[in-house]
């Protein structure tokens, strides 16, 4: 087989492969339709949505769904469609925040601490042990109560949680791309750290951060929710999927649609993200790459 | 009229990937008989480790299409034989090395354990019988503490010392057929003549046919009876080994052997074959050698079929050789 | 080598050792370690290319590390005027896989050694990887490319271009076409033939392919568990090896009009690199071997056996 390998080439941009890949994988290609539509109609809210997300409308309270009201109204009259539209931009903006900065700060972390090695190394990787030693759930509840409740801060929480997993990743990475022998013909010609850095180690681990972002995109969204649900992350009145499934709770019984259609939405973003990301890891796998 | 143990005929084979299809078996036609050692040798791309890859259906069923042909090992239809039945056949009928012997141990268990548990899977032997008989194996490869080493795990052993089990558990139950792939290239070369010696040895005792597949043309010499030699998917000449690598036919067999370091003359450069091995996925009209071949002519734009030459098994796939032939 | 002073020595190593420390106990300390080097000397001539043999586990690697400056050696000392500017050694890997950065386009990979030391403008450097491309006979137009997209034999024309860009005196070839076909390595071998000509660069070259040295190189030194064994002209010293191990070692190599595979060879062993043997490190294998063997041999005459003289005699006789 590895006789056949060699004489396929391609470069490494190369959408018609990529295309190629997701029509052998239809699970992909679902996770990818689902994420392009959650952006698209969270990208462009304003002209989806019917009503101004924080119209209060006493007259209509409670409504259930109706051609006037989508997905109905809640206990002030806020239309629920218009409201998880707009809500979408705080849970989505959570969730890439929350995997840029992870990924950034992981990534710098992860690298000293696998090219310097040594002590540098030993400091940060106990560090992270520390961080990874608390179960992150309480972690990240202890954290967003001690910043004070607002979205930002919970993001800032998740993040500070999620970090670990990049610096381990990464540091995993450096460590093989030290050995690899275009790294010894560089100390050969006397290249300092940080050319190796920059040119080696860097562009070596951009494919399997991208793809832990990727399926990290969908649980930090989750995680953004359920902070929102139990009060640390968005506060009244900003229109956020977690914190309208949380009030909508009341009504459960009577007014369903109220944090059904919020709680649908946070599933159906979570369950793209993941699906979509799954089929990123395969593509960027060397081992199904041979395929 | 010894018996044939493996007959491939007219093998054609492709896989497919990204925008095409890999053409990477072409016609290939070959046999082995009962006891003989038969060697393909050829570069990378050539197909020689996916020709016997596939004879034994060791390839992922969804990663490949036969084109034509039909494979018959030991009387059975290779490409028609149930996987139960596959199962049974391979380790005790036909044994595989390959070139990396640690890839083939499982590095958590004892060396002991895995050739008991290979010996007692295809035999009827006890425990007690099972280990003897490793033993005995092991001796037969000039190890000297047999009993010692079956104690050991394989990282703890050398590469010579890990490849010398697998032969012997290769042996384990007489087989009619080994194939060998590339099973020295790993190793140093006073290792290598060494197990290169075992090996045939052991299968002239067992009267076991050996499939040796290696891109050295100075082992091939040295240790098979008959050979072919393949170029991007086809055999391009095959014959008895010192018939072909002593007065090669077809002009690649030349070119490769003219190419070898002790081919030129002291001081003076090497001839090496100009241009590169065809691109598998856009195969070129006629024969696949013929644009790096200095005595290519019109005839070469269709592709010669494998020219017998004489009663000898001597073949070769050049329009050129049935030209001379004929005249 | 006493007649090596008066010649253009750029490189020589004296009684080099090098040992890493391996397992330790429960403060750290290392328990045993692993004799990669044991006393190599060693000198290399301006202009010369300089072979050397030997099996796996002979230190052939570490010592290239050692010549690259890669490692710091245990005892004994690089000198000479390559070893004390920087870009004057190169080195080629065996594996043009892994020793080209499959994220870096070709143009950047030639250019490495020079952009990694000093600034210099895109410009500069793309006009320099064209240059040193088309000396190693690969074509302008494929410089944008990345290394995957290359065959074997390609990638190492990318590697031995990068080794040419910092205009180096030396290049260490370690087992440059190990991982090559035959028709490719008649190429690549008439092209490093050619660098040296045209650019006067001395290589070592080093292989565990007897025949590849014995083309390539006028001077060949044979390593045995991290030392030399024997040392001197290669014609002579392959066609008429003195030392037991060399002969072992050249009598295994296959050759193609040969028929057979000859007597059997029973101990194929290395003795461990742990625990060196007090006398003759190839006592054990060696059927020579006598109770003189069992004091530590010296190189003596470029052979580092005390019956070479004796052995020869009977060969002749």
């Amino acid at each position: 087989m590895a006789e056949a390998q060699s004489t396929a080439k391609r470069s490494r941009f190369d959408f018609g492969y990529f295309g190629y890949q997701l029509k052998r994988s239809p699970l992909t290609m679902v996770g990818l339709i689902m994420v392009v539509l959650v952006l698209i109609v969270v990208i462009f809210a304003p002209v989806f949505a019917t009503h101004d997300p924080n119209a209060i409308d006493l007259r209509a309270r409670l409504a259930p769904p109706s051609m006037a009201h989508f997905f109905g109204t809640d206990e002030v009259g806020r239309d629920i469609y218009s409201r998880i539209l707009f809500g979408g931009r705080q849970s989505i903006a959570v969730g890439f925040f929350v995997v840029f900065l992870a990924g950034l700060t992981g990534t710098v972390l992860g690298a000293l601490s696998g090219l310097i090695g040594g002590r540098t190394d030993t400091v940060i990787m106990r560090l992270m042990d520390v961080v990874l030693s608390v179960p992150s759930l309480a972690l990240i509840l202890a954290l967003a109560a001690a910043l004070g409740p607002s979205l930002v801060n919970a993001a800032l929480a998740i993040a500070i949680v999620r970090i670990p997993f990049y610096v381990r990743l990464v540091r995993g990475q450096a460590l093989i791309v030290r050995e690899m022998a275009y790294v010894k013909a560089a100390h050969t010609f006397r290249a300092g750290r940080l050319h190796i850095l920059r040119w080696h180690i860097l562009p070596n681990t951009l494919s399997p951060v991208i793809v832990q972002g990727t399926l990290d995109l969908g649980s930090t969204i989750l995680l953004a929710s359920a902070l929102s649900f139990i009060g640390l992350g968005a506060q009244q009145p900003t229109a956020e999927w977690g914190a309208m499934v949380a009030t909508g709770r009341n009504y459960i019984l009577d007014q369903w649609w109220y944090s059904g259609f919020p709680g649908f939405a946070i599933l159906f973003t979570a369950t793209g993200f993941n699906l979509f990301g799954d089929g990123v890891r395969d593509m960027l796998d060397p081992r199904q790459k041979a395929r | 009229m010894r018996k044939t143990v493996l007959d491939i005929d007219n093998l054609s084979l492709e896989f497919p990937v990204y925008k095409g299809t890999v053409s990477a078996v072409n016609r290939v036609s070959l046999h082995v008989q009962e006891g003989e050692i038969v060697g393909i040798v050829g570069e990378s791309g050539s197909a020689k480790s996916v020709t016997a890859m596939t004879a034994m259906r060791l390839l992922p069923s969804e990663s490949f299409r036969i084109r034509s042909g039909r494979i018959t090992l030991l009387g059975q239809d290779m490409l028609a034989l149930s996987e139960q039945k596959l199962a049974s056949m391979r380790g005790r009928d036909v044994a595989m090395i390959f070139q990396e012997p640690l890839t083939a141990l499982n590095p958590t268990k004892k060396v002991g354990a895995q050739m008991l548990g290979v010996i007692r899977l295809h035999t009827k032997l006890s425990e007690r019988e099972a280990r003897l008989h490793a033993i005995k194996l092991l001796t037969d490869m000039r190890i000297n503490d047999a009993e010692e080493i079956l104690e050991r795990y394989p990282f703890e052993l050398s590469g010579g010392m890990r490849q010398r089990i697998l032969i012997g558990l290769a042996f384990a139950c007489s087989p009619k057929l080994l194939i060998a792939d590339e099973p020295t290239t790993a190793l140093d070369v006073t290792v290598q003549k060494q197990v290169l010696q075992l090996l045939r040895q052991k299968a002239r005792e067992l009267n076991t046919a050996i499939l040796f597949i290696s891109h050295d043309l100075a082992v091939v010499s040295q240790f098979c009876d008959r050979l072919y030699v393949m170029y991007a998917g086809s055999v391009v000449e095959t014959g008895p080994t010192r018939e072909v690598l002593g007065a090669p036919k077809h002009p690649y067999t030349q070119a490769l052997i003219r190419a070898l370091p002790e081919s030129a003359a002291p001081g003076q450069p090497l001839r090496s074959i100009r241009g590169v091995v065809p691109n598998l996925t856009d195969m070129p009209t006629g024969c696949a050698f013929r644009e790096r071949c200095d005595s290519a002519f019109e005839a070469c734009s269709a592709i010669p079929p494998l020219f017998s030459l004489d009663e000898d098994n001597r073949a070769s796939a050049c329009w050129l050789c049935e030209k001379e032939h004929a005249a | 080598m006493s007649a090596g002073k008066t010649r253009d020595t750029v490189l020589e190593l004296s009684d080099i050792s090098v040992r890493f420390p391996s397992g330790s106990d429960w403060l750290g300390r290392p328990t045993s370690h692993v004799h990669a080097l044991n006393g190599v000397d060693l000198d290399v001539q301006r202009g010369e290319t300089l072979g050397i043999v030997g099996e796996s586990g002979c230190g052939k690697s570490t010592l290239a590390q050692v010549l690259l400056g890669l490692l710091q050696p245990s005892e004994g000392l690089v000198s000479g005027a390559a070893a004390s500017d920087e870009s004057a050694l190169q080195i080629v890997f065996q594996d043009p896989q892994s020793s080209l950065n499959s994220r870096m386009r070709v143009w950047r990979v030639i250019t490495e050694p020079v952009f990694a030391r000093q600034r210099k403008s895109t410009m500069e450097l793309r006009r320099l990887a064209v240059e040193l491309a088309a000396k190693v006979g690969l074509r302008e137009e494929t410089l944008d490319r990345y290394p995957h997209e290359f065959s074997g034999g390609q990638r190492q024309r990318i590697a031995i271009a990068r080794a040419l860009s910092s205009d180096p005196d030396v290049i260490v070839l370690d087992e440059p076409t190990s991982a090559l076909d035959i028709s490719v390595q008649a190429q690549i071998l008439n092209l490093l033939d050619e660098l040296q000509r045209e650019r006067s660069l001395t290589y070592i070259f080093i292989s565990h392919d007897i025949s590849v040295i014995s083309h390539m190189c006028r001077r060949v030194a044979v390593m045995y568990l991290g030392q030399i064994v024997e040392i001197g002209d290669a014609a002579s010293l392959l066609a008429h090896p003195r030392h037991p191990y060399t002969q072992l070692l050249l009598g295994s190599v296959p050759k193609l009009e040969e028929d057979g595979l000859g007597e059997l060879i029973e101990e194929t062993e290395l003795p461990s690199n742990r625990r060196l043997p007090s006398g003759c490190f190839f006592f054990d294998r060696c059927s020579f071997a006598t109770e003189a063997c069992r004091q530590p041999q010296q190189l003596i005459d470029g052979v580092r056996c005390c019956r070479a003289e004796e052995l020869a005699l009977t060969a002749a006789g």
